[in-house]
């Protein structure tokens, strides 16, 4: 479990804190989904979770121990992260890019072992990244990189899996395709954190949803509580309506046009 | 890589090394070479063979796999294909000390070499501590530019330094500047080769952290690694394996930056395959264009660095287009 205790971030030079006095939790078997409009803090705090920032204020921790006080390695065997954007300059076998995700566990010229061959295999069937194995990381499509990401992070092996807009650039039926396996994965029991803009997709997939507004948690609570037109309205900066999908009855945002522009 | 690549390579080197001993001012039969390596034949060219051109093939061996080795794991660490150690500070910083001493009038064939070391390590910390003074961190992209800058501002030393010198001075300097195997002796070469070993020994032990690195910061972060500690110690360790190669033969550019290439457009992927297969590329390499510089214009010999040059620049423009 992943939880943010009265966190306050702050980048050097900077007159306020990007993130000021958050706190929630990420819990084992369910979607936490952090949103919000640009510039809230959403990236801040995954950044922060990969010690790229250092908590001012408050505290963060991983299943009780403050993040702070452990290993980076200790924490990548318990928590992995998909970045935002990654783009190897050299390309990389894929089948050597998901085994990376063994990095945490072995020294530097120990074999690959029973638990790091069943991890991978299970990432790999995971993340249906099995065709791709063959090729290089430059010859995939956004989709296929993004999921070879998601192996990589699986076959890391830990309790949490926290991803910075996984789908941004997918089309969809990539973006449903990694919505989908998300909610399986939290279904198995793991902790999944997801920040994303797509909010109608996580109304639908998330069992928690943060909103940040201005480095603050706006709302939080179950899609129901936090998809309500007033709220997002205030907090976009923009006017909206929330209807329901007939289909599926999940709460949908619709913004408006032109009304209200400046 | 395939088994026939690796095949090539050592092939490559074997070559190298039996031609790099049969050519020079003197040319021998490969025949008379190969009974002069085992110690028969007569004693003139076991001679030449022994003394004069084994020990120049080494160290040529030596710089070569060295160059190539701290290259590979620049371009990865620092996220750059065009990266080498002479763009970041190391070269100015050797020749800075080279020139130092030898103004200083200390340039004995033993403290030379330590003076151009000394000032590599020299510029390499400065440039460590720049990027940490303006990025707070080990930046990639800050590396870059501080010790390219570093490195420039090395030169301009340099060349106060040389204005005032007398002629003869300059004319050691300059030979040197430019690269050369010309004063190799068994006694250095043992040093260099020594060094070599243990700095591609430490690139070899880190690559796995090098794999991780080149994902970029945030996504190495994700897999445990301490960023900052491992770019920094890895360019510490590449950079002084390309000093070494430095305090041995002087300047020799471009090998460090178009050898990686060729050992991953053999089919080299991860790391620590790189390393090994651009060691053996590069040593291959370093011999043959030494061999050139030797054999061209016999006997007048060219300088080493300008051979590699002339072969690199090509090839680096290449590269580029590539790239786009």
């Amino acid at each position: 479990m992943i939880r943010f205790e009265d966190v306050v971030l702050r980048y050097s030079g900077a007159a306020t804190a990007a993130v000021n006095g958050v706190s929630f939790h990420a819990l084992r078997g369910r979607v936490t989904a952090v949103v919000g409009p640009n510039g809230s803090g959403k990236s801040t705090l995954v950044r922060a979770l990969l010690g790229r920032i250092a908590t001012t204020g408050g505290r963060i921790t991983l299943d009780g121990a403050p993040l702070d006080a452990l290993q980076r390695r200790r924490i990548a065997q318990q928590m992995a992260v998909v970045p935002q954007r990654e783009e190897p300059v050299f390309p990389l076998d894929v089948r050597e890019y998901v085994a990376l995700g063994r990095h945490p566990h072995g020294g530097p010229f120990s074999g690959r072992d029973a638990a790091d061959r069943e991890a991978i295999a299970r990432a790999v069937e995971r993340a249906a990244v099995a065709e791709f194995l063959d090729r290089t990381t430059d010859a995939l499509s956004g989709g296929e990189w993004q999921r070879v990401r998601i192996a990589r992070a699986l076959a890391q092996g830990g309790t949490a899996l926290v991803l910075d807009e996984p789908t941004t650039f997918l089309d969809i039926a990539h973006e449903m395709a990694v919505f989908e396996l998300l909610d399986s994965l939290a279904r198995e029991g793991l902790a999944v954190l997801l920040v994303s803009h797509q909010l109608n997709l996580v109304a639908r997939f998330a069992d928690h949803i943060v909103l940040m507004h201005r480095g603050a948690v706006a709302a939080a609570g179950t899609p129901a509580d936090v998809m309500r037109g007033e709220i997002l309205e205030r907090v976009y900066e923009w006017p909206l309506v929330i209807s329901r999908d007939p289909a599926v009855g999940a709460p949908v945002l619709v913004p408006l046009r032109n009304r209200g522009a400046r | 890589m395939q088994a026939r690549h690796w095949l090539l390579l050592a092939a490559a080197v074997l070559v190298a090394v039996l031609f790099g001993v049969a050519g020079g001012a003197v040319p021998l039969e490969l025949a008379e070479v190969v009974r002069a390596l085992f110690g028969a034949g007569d004693a003139t060219t076991q001679a030449i063979v022994q003394n004069l051109r084994l020990p120049r093939v080494a160290l040529g061996l030596a710089v070569g796999a060295g160059l190539a080795a701290s290259g590979t794991a620049l371009q990865a660490t620092l996220r750059n294909p065009l990266a080498e150690p002479y763009l970041l500070g190391v070269s100015g910083g050797a020749a800075a000390g080279a020139v130092a001493a030898v103004t200083l009038g200390i340039a004995s064939p033993l403290l030379l070499p330590l003076a151009a070391f000394v000032g590599a390590a020299v510029a390499v910390v400065i440039v460590l501590l720049v990027a940490r003074a303006v990025a707070g961190h080990a930046d990639p992209r800050v590396l870059l530019m501080a010790g390219v800058v570093v490195g420039a501002f090395c030169t301009a030393l340099i060349m106060v330094a040389l204005a005032t010198a007398p002629e003869n001075t300059v004319r050691g300097a300059l030979w040197w500047m430019m690269g050369s195997l010309g004063d190799a002796q068994w006694r250095s070469v043992r040093w260099v080769a020594a060094y070599v070993a243990l700095g591609i020994a430490l690139l070899v032990i880190w690559a796995r952290d090098v794999d991780v690195l080149a994902l970029g910061d945030e996504a190495a972060a994700s897999l445990g690694l301490p960023v900052e500690r491992v770019t920094r110690r890895i360019y510490f360790a590449a950079s002084l394996l390309a000093a070494a190669t430095v305090a041995g033969a002087g300047l020799i550019g471009f090998v460090g930056l178009i050898v990686p290439a060729i050992a991953r457009a053999l089919g080299a992927r991860n790391t620590r395959q790189t390393i090994a297969a651009a060691a053996l590329a590069g040593a291959a390499l370093v011999v043959l264009a030494d061999l050139v510089a030797r054999t061209v214009l016999r006997p007048a010999e060219l300088p080493l660095g300008a051979v590699t040059a002339l072969i690199g620049v090509p090839f680096f423009l290449w590269r580029l287009r590539r790239l786009r």
